[in-house]
């Protein structure tokens, strides 16, 4: 059954991606969308695939998931958009990574028509995962966000 | 026409008393049948062979638990309304969209209302930016609604407006361009969603905390009863709670529970059942699983007659008439070769009437990609036009009753769903309406259907469940779709509108009308309705009318659950 958002190690934990430590990502929401069977989906994929989830949910904006990036130290961002509004919610959230002087990927998950997926990776997206994104690819690109970074 | 005297299966043999009974019940069911309307057609095969209206044995389609249909003649008196889902954009051009719909044959309209207007923000919130008029059309004002139909004949058209956070709002904005344009309220025909409780279950556009959104829906369906008899105040929806995941069975049972809710609510508002009930309807998913499919919709008219007739003591046909509007699946469309889309929708829709629906919407088989083009959401009219005039689908009503696995089939999904309104029962000590709000606080509708897509998923994953295009037969040409892209200045000119309206208006009446809305809001023995109609007539924009009940009601913030 459904567990409480969060993880189970404490926050602080010294930990390296590239030693074997499990990759943190934080997955969200971003703006008024309220589609999250994806979202929650993915989550526990991730979850089932080793990684630790830190789980937003609903109604985020750039502001609340950066924070909690920085309170979780998580390796990457994952966002689920559903509604069309990828071209703005996108890059806003990388602009305000850079901004807060972080380095942390976004991934996008979602419906994005397939004329905007150089639009947003221009913009610095890192990846974007398509309807019928397999378990193993989802894992493996945010794995491979995290290695980037690191 | 062909009579209906071969209801009788050959060698079917019946004895005394059975005798009886099924003589009466065919009696009864011949006079109804040669009461209702009949529908210009040749109610016979291809082949010529003429058709009885109904066949097997009672209780048949009109008759009590209503298993087989809800009416005597089914589609020889009238057609499913096929009524398809549009929005996007400005008011002005959905309104483009929605005249060209009826242009080609569309008898009735559905409205999709952009992101910030179903969560009652206005389009310059800053939480607005980027999804205005994406996924839907932006309503911010009266001036939106009277552009969204303009030129269309309010009394001759009937509407369905899927709204529920600010339900009320959407609705006295439509009431009140039916008065600027001489159509008065009692005259407006159509339908609002209106159905909060599967907001916290599924969909996640709430607004206001359960208890006060369930006030503000009992206040809907008050005054439209009251005022509006050609409006259904409510659509109580299971299609986003399968789209979120859930089984067949856990869509009927939640969504029935949350039906049963309402009228609990409602009574205990003071309203008489039979008052309201008969205004009630529900819209359902049709997903891919055939026969499945079939058997929830029989089974869900089989309990909602048990249920209002001997636990809520409605006595009047209609309140015990299960009608529903059906959509095909969206979360069943694949973004891979996606004409096969095509195929999916027609046995969707193939589904949905043989189970008896009264309306139906088709997906356009682009929509996994993004809103429908004009052409696919032309073909998904088409599809069901097809089913209508070319199979014969609708010449017999519930042509598969009788069928042991369907009847199994009725069965199976009655006893899945009693074991959930069990469970509610003994959550609300008694009261399904306290177990709904009981199974939104502790995350029961949540966990239940999320666990359903993760089901779902790992098998699709695994290979243990074949969906063509996606982890089978994936091979194709590789050709291009072409999708509809939302024009990038809609924002501007949608925000160009709104100021227009906030310049012209009389602010100090806004002002007034918004107070006595927040004060009328903290007395629960106010119908909120005509506040709202005061206010949406002095041009306040919906944002300025959702604060106002912000400021009594409160938010909620769902917790987040995985």
């Amino acid at each position: 059954m459904s567990g409480p958002a969060g993880r189970a190690a404490g926050p602080g934990t010294e930990r390296d991606p590239q030693l074997g430590q499990p990759v943190r990502v934080v997955l969200a929401k971003l703006g008024l969308d309220g589609h999250d069977r994806g979202l929650k989906v993915v989550a526990r994929m991730l979850r089932d695939a080793g990684l630790e989830v830190i789980y937003l949910g609903l109604r985020q904006t750039a502001e609340s998931i950066l924070l909690a990036v920085e309170q979780e130290d998580a390796d990457v961002i994952g966002l689920s958009i559903h509604n069309g509004g990828h071209l703005t919610l996108a890059p806003r959230m990388v602009e305000a990574v850079r901004t807060a002087g972080l380095d942390t990927p976004v991934v996008v998950g979602g419906i994005v028509p397939e004329l905007d997926l150089e639009r947003l990776r221009t913009a610095g997206v890192f990846a974007v995962l398509g309807p019928g994104a397999s378990a193993t690819e989802v894992a493996h690109t945010v794995r491979a966000a995290a290695a980037g970074r690191a | 026409m062909s009579t209906p005297d071969n209801h009788s299966p050959p060698g079917s043999e019946a004895h005394g008393d059975e005798n009886v009974a099924r003589a009466e019940a065919e009696a009864q069911w011949r006079a109804a049948f040669e009461a209702a309307p009949l529908r210009d057609g040749t109610f016979e095969t291809m082949s010529g062979i003429p058709l009885a209206a109904v066949h097997g044995d009672p209780p048949y389609p009109g008759q009590y638990p209503y298993t087989r249909g809800i009416y005597p003649s089914m589609y020889r008196s009238r057609l499913w309304t096929m009524r398809l889902f549009a929005g996007m954009g400005t008011a002005a051009d959905t309104n483009r969209r929605f005249k060209k719909l009826l242009e080609a044959g569309g008898t009735g309209l559905s409205t999709a209302f952009d992101m910030p207007t179903l969560m009652g923000r206005d389009s310059d919130d800053p939480w607005a930016v980027g999804e205005v008029g994406r996924a839907g059309v932006a309503v911010d004002t009266i001036a939106d609604m009277e552009d969204l139909f303009a030129g269309i004949d309010l009394g001759n058209v009937s509407t369905s407006m899927t709204i529920n956070g600010p339900a009320n709002i959407l609705m006295a904005m439509y009431i009140v361009t039916g008065e600027r344009g001489g159509t008065e309220r009692g005259r407006l025909s159509g339908t609002i969603q209106n159905d909060i409780l599967k907001e916290y279950q599924a969909q996640k556009e709430y607004i206001f905390p359960p208890r006060p959104s369930v006030r503000l829906v009992t206040d809907l369906i008050g005054f439209t009863t009251a005022e509006m008899p050609r409006w259904h105040p409510t659509s109580i929806s299971g299609y986003h709670i399968r789209e979120a995941g859930s089984t067949a069975s856990q869509e009927l049972a939640f969504t029935l529970a949350n039906g049963f809710a309402y009228v609990e609510a409602a009574m205990a508002a003071g309203m008489d059942v039979d008052d309201f009930a008969p205004r009630l309807s529900f819209f359902f998913n049709s997903h891919i699983d055939f026969f499945e499919e079939i058997g929830k919709y029989r089974a869900a008219r089989r309990i909602w007659a048990h249920w209002m007739r001997d636990r809520y003591g409605a006595k009047q046909e209609r309140s015990l008439q299960l009608r529903f509007h059906t959509q095909t699946a969206g979360v069943s469309l694949t973004a891979q070769q996606p004409e096969v889309n095509i195929a999916r929708v027609a046995t969707q829709a193939l589904a949905a009437v043989l189970g008896g629906t009264q309306s139906l919407h088709t997906d356009s088989y682009d929509e996994a990609l993004a809103l429908p083009t004009e052409k696919a959401a032309r073909i998904a009219l088409r599809t069901q036009q097809v089913i209508a005039h070319e199979t014969g689908a609708a010449n017999v009503a519930d042509p598969l009753g009788g069928s042991a696995y369907v009847e199994w089939m009725t069965d199976e999904m009655e006893r899945r769903a009693t074991e959930v309104f069990d469970h509610l029962e003994k959550l609300g000590e008694g009261s399904i309406l306290e177990g709904v709000y009981e199974g939104i606080a502790n995350g029961y509708f949540v966990g239940e259907i999320a666990d359903s897509a993760y089901r779902f998923e790992r098998e699709v994953n695994a290979g243990r469940r074949i969906i063509v295009s996606v982890n089978a037969h994936t091979d194709s040409d590789g050709s291009d779709t072409p999708t509809l892209r939302i024009d990038e200045d809609v924002e501007d000119q949608q925000l160009a509108r709104l100021a227009e309206v906030k310049q012209r208006r009389d602010s100090g009446a806004v002002v007034d009308a918004l107070e006595t809305l927040a004060a009328d809001a903290a007395d629960p023995t106010i119908n909120l309705m005509e506040p709202i109609i005061e206010c949406v007539r002095v041009e306040a924009t919906e944002g300025e009318i959702v604060n106002a009940l912000e400021g009594v009601f409160g938010t909620y913030t769902e917790p987040a659950v995985v």
